[in-house]
């Protein structure tokens, strides 16, 4: 999949900022990954460890917050968490929503050293 | 590397090369590992890290002090790079008047078979060129290429999906002229090419009869990405369980703005829309210059 894409691109987001620090090493990487953007986390994980080696974040803590999936309902304005890209408001039934929520991909923060 | 679909590993090689121009093929490395992480080993960063603060023949007293940590603070999109790509590609269609169109599905579905049939079709009317994005072979561009549009083949190698660097690339090759129609023909792939934008005006999702009629609901990321949905093969439906109107269905539940158009590359049954709906975008295009 494209787990491993993802992981490599995190991997140049911290070599660059560890260079940019004058950085040995990555201590820790906080990331944040949507709920709905369309990540297989066991294939992440898989594509992590293979990844990660003799790179900056080799040894570094791994910090994972997964976001919720959140709709706002385009007939009657209610605001709704969800697991899927398709859930029906569960107020007024309409499938008409808009995600507003959970789609996210990024690199929180990061401890170098 | 990945065990589900063979993704690419860091030493996978793309090759990009425009039918016709084979000896000017061009490979490269999509994630170029070997410029970062793997050569830049702990020793390097860390002698330069002591030549900035200390004596060479300090060296050895920096291990007695605690390491100096600093936190970033980042909140830095994990695909900010190929983002970037995909506007600069994004800004190169929209200066030249090019619509272009990421064709996404999964394999067998008919991508290749809809482009010949509209290449022949518009031929004449419209200027068309097309990139082909497959793993191995260029058996696609070289169908492409009997239509008589210009054709560049990416191979992905073991990637599953195009990313805005090879599309850039690409384009440095194929040169596609101004106010013409760009397709890019994605990986056959229904869920790592949702990902990636590459700066097209559209995305187009192809589904055919022969597959299930839930396909958009169970990958729903690529039907929530597109703009057009093109169900195909309909000339099959007399033979298939196909529900066309319960796969709409679904498809509007992932995203209810997604459109529709149905048809047949080998009867032919459909296309008109298909056309109409390129020439209404393609004037869009036109009149947003304007």
């Amino acid at each position: 999949m494209h787990e491993l894409s993802l992981v490599l691109n995190i991997v140049e987001i911290a070599d660059e900022q560890a260079k940019n620090h004058q950085a040995r090493e990555v201590e820790s990487i906080e990331l944040e990954i949507g709920e709905l953007a369309g990540v297989e986390m066991d294939a992440f994980l898989f594509a992590w460890d293979a990844a990660v080696r003799d790179t900056v974040l080799e040894n570094a803590e791994r910090i994972i917050r997964r976001i919720p999936g959140k709709a706002r309902c385009a007939e009657c304005g209610l605001e709704y968490e969800t697991g899927q890209l398709f859930e029906a408001c569960p107020a007024c039934g309409e499938y008409l929503n808009e995600l507003i929520q959970g789609r996210e991909l990024r690199v929180r923060s990061l401890v170098v050293h | 590397m990945c065990s589900t679909c063979g993704c690419s590993s860091p030493s996978d090689t793309v090759t990009i090369t425009k039918i016709g121009e084979e000896d000017k093929h061009e490979h490269f490395h999509v994630h170029a590992h070997g410029d970062h992480g793997h050569h830049h080993g702990h020793e390097h960063s860390h002698d330069q890290h002591h030549h900035h603060h200390h004596d060479d023949d300090h060296l050895h007293h920096h291990h007695d002090h605690p390491p100096v940590k600093t936190v970033i603070e980042l909140e830095q999109d994990i695909l900010s790079k190929n983002n970037l790509l995909a506007e600069r590609n994004r800004g190169y269609f929209e200066a030249k008047r090019i619509l272009a169109l990421n064709l996404v599905s999964s394999p067998g579905s008919g991508k290749t078979a809809l482009l010949e049939r509209t290449l022949a079709d518009l031929k004449g009317t419209l200027a068309c060129s097309v990139i082909e994005g497959d793993q191995q072979t260029a058996n696609d561009a070289n169908r492409i290429a009997k239509t008589g549009a210009p054709v560049v083949q990416i191979n992905t190698g073991k990637g599953c999906h195009l990313d805005a660097e090879m599309i850039h690339r690409s384009l440095r090759q194929l040169k596609p002229e101004d106010d013409s129609v760009l397709f890019i023909e994605n990986v056959g792939n229904l869920v790592c090419p949702a990902l990636f934008d590459l700066g097209e005006s559209a995305r187009v999702v192809i589904m055919s009869v022969t597959e299930g009629d839930d396909k958009p609901v169970k990958y729903p990321d690529m039907f929530h990405t597109s703009d057009l949905c093109i169900i195909n093969k309909i000339d099959l439906l007399p033979y298939v369980p196909f529900d066309v109107e319960k796969a709409r269905d679904y498809a509007k539940r992932v995203n209810p703005k997604l459109e529709f158009v149905e048809v047949s590359c080998t009867s032919g049954e459909g296309l008109a829309g298909w056309y109409e709906w390129l020439r209404l975008r393609n004037r869009g295009i036109e009149e947003s210059r304007n």
